[in-house]
């Protein structure tokens, strides 16, 4: 099994969560997330105090997936969150050793 | 309140009818002398003066403070109103507004005895700038006034008082700064009132005096911890924008209202009062827009409430071309005291009581000296009067307020510690907090 962490800018949610859907992922958890990367911040100013925001808001996605199911996900969420602009974001895939459904007690695939 | 409220022509009949008058005591008349239209529009212009306290500026300067500190900033405003309403009731009024002798009124009103209604006899007493009025009204509509002008000081030690040491502060601040610099200014006998100094709604007594205090406060109190190294962006302009335009609305009671009657000259009040402002917002902006290449919410509401203040003096005495022209100055020169000033001296005036309400004010003063215009106002307007005027507020308030703040920080101590200003005013003061 897979966790899939992806983080996309935060107006492309929409379209990532259909193309997820569209290929039979069941579930994701959503944060509301800031930091940076190459995209630079930006400068507000207020009665002259000047401030710069370095971080900038984004959304992560985590989503639970089997082997099998991991191509098509990275794919989906590439293609869904690109805007070809610096700032699109970053997908991390990490091995995850085991998963509970809590209701039903199922592990594994199962839960997934 | 204009000094020349009254045509000389009522004056002088009054005065034949009521000898009291002359001297400047609140009189006792017959209940037909009342206008209901005046009495209707002064009882109205004083809903919005307070409207423009609460909640007007107390939103307006708490959208710009941090997110901890909202509500300690929306109690002072309120606290404020609560307290000088007491004192106002108690021995303020009095010592503002009846006859003493130069400096300072006396003691005939004290908890408003003589103040009266006399529904059997049908008579009431009248104040002698306010003939047509129930002195009652005159004396609610002076306290809106009384209110306001502390509030405004809470700008400049923002995130940072002790909330015991603020009420005790502006308790004595009002008694020995606004209610004499109010006698001086507007009551009949007040050195300033004999000697000519122009000023309508309050560009001396209410905005010079809370910008001057404002300054020595943020001079005495010093900086926010982290002031200067860490960023302390507003943290919602939406309740800014809202306060400002509450404030805009409200400042008509203010100016037209301070006519003290339903007639062309608070018209004219109105007009000067919307133009200037419309005018000022403009200025504020378009001087952002070119020195920092971005049109601010915070910039256009800030430059409104400057061309509210501007105005206030001169308000009742000029026309709508001297209004373009000081919206114009007080706009763009208030931008430059509220950004490059400011950080220039580097003190820490918060919310820039001083730099829109002490600069705006001595703008406002001075300008009207120069756009007063005879046909309206009945006077001309004297420059070298004026900075006179202005002179006088700012030594006296500035070395009363001074002394003030030095006394009570070794007394009770002025700031929170500086930990508790880091977790905030909310919570440390007040028990609360906004989420």
């Amino acid at each position: 099994m897979k966790l899939v962490s992806a983080i996309i800018k935060p107006f492309k949610l929409d379209e990532v969560r259909e193309a997820l859907s569209a290929i039979g992922v069941q579930g994701i958890t959503v944060t509301e997330v800031k930091g940076f990367g190459r995209q630079k911040g930006h400068t507000e100013l207020y009665r002259g105090a000047e401030y710069v925001v370095d971080f900038l808001p984004k959304v992560k996605l985590e989503i639970a997936i089997s082997n099998e199911q991991l191509d098509q996900v990275v794919e989906a969420i590439e293609t869904a969150a690109r805007t070809g602009k610096i700032g699109d974001g970053k997908i991390f895939v990490y091995d995850l050793e085991q998963v509970v459904r809590i209701r039903t007690g199922e592990t594994g695939a199962d839960a997934v | 309140m204009s000094k020349k409220l009254l045509s000389l022509a009522a004056l002088g009949t009054l005065c034949t009818a009521f000898p009291a008058l002359a001297d400047g005591a609140p009189t006792l008349v017959e209940t037909k002398v009342i206008s209901a239209g005046d009495t209707a529009w002064m009882m109205t212009s004083t809903a919005l003066v307070l409207f423009m306290t609460i909640p007007g500026l107390a939103l307006f300067y708490a959208g710009m403070v941090r997110k901890k500190n909202v509500l300690a900033t929306l109690m002072q405003s309120f606290a404020i109103c609560a307290l000088i309403t007491v004192l106002w009731t108690v021995v303020g009024y009095s010592l503002a507004f009846t006859p003493g002798n130069s400096l300072i009124g006396g003691l005939d009103r004290i908890l408003l005895d003589g103040m009266l209604y006399l529904k059997d006899e049908g008579k009431l007493t009248v104040h002698p700038l306010a003939g047509t009025i129930p002195e009652a009204v005159f004396m609610i509509f002076q306290m809106t006034f009384a209110i306001i002008t502390p509030a405004l000081i809470t700008g400049a030690f923002a995130e940072r008082m002790k909330f015991s040491t603020m009420l005790v502060f502006m308790a004595l601040w009002s008694l020995l700064v606004y209610v004499p610099v109010a006698h001086w200014v507007w009551a009949p006998g007040g050195w300033m009132f004999d000697h000519g100094v122009l000023d309508f709604a309050g560009g001396t007594v209410v905005h010079i005096n809370a910008g001057i205090a404002g300054l020595v406060a943020a001079l005495v109190l010093g900086k926010r911890v982290g002031f200067g190294r860490e960023a302390m962006p507003p943290h919602n302009l939406v309740l800014t924008l809202v306060g400002a335009s509450m404030l805009w609305v409200g400042w008509f009671g203010f100016n037209a209202g301070s006519a003290v009657a339903a007639d062309g000259r608070a018209a004219m009040a109105m007009v000067v009062t919307q133009v200037a402002t419309g005018m000022a917002a403009l200025s504020w902006m378009a001087a952002e827009w070119i020195a920092k290449g971005k049109p601010s919410v915070l910039g256009i509401v800030s430059g409104a409430v400057a061309g509210l203040v501007a105005i206030t003096p001169a308000a009742g005495f000029v026309d709508a071309k001297g209004a373009l022209a000081i919206g114009l100055i007080s706009g763009a020169v208030c931008y430059w005291s509220a950004t490059s000033l400011k950080h220039m001296l580097k003190y820490d005036d918060s919310l820039d009581a001083f730099g829109v309400h002490g600069v705006g004010g001595i703008i406002g003063a001075l300008l009207t000296g120069i756009f007063a215009v005879k046909e309206i106002g009945g006077v001309e307007g004297n420059l070298m009067t004026q900075a006179v005027g202005v002179g006088a507020t700012v030594v006296y308030c500035a070395i009363v307020t001074f002394i003030l703040l030095k006394l009570l920080d070794m007394v009770m101590g002025l700031r929170v510690s500086e930990e508790e200003e880091r977790e905030g005013l909310d919570v440390v003061l007040h028990g609360e907090r906004v989420e």
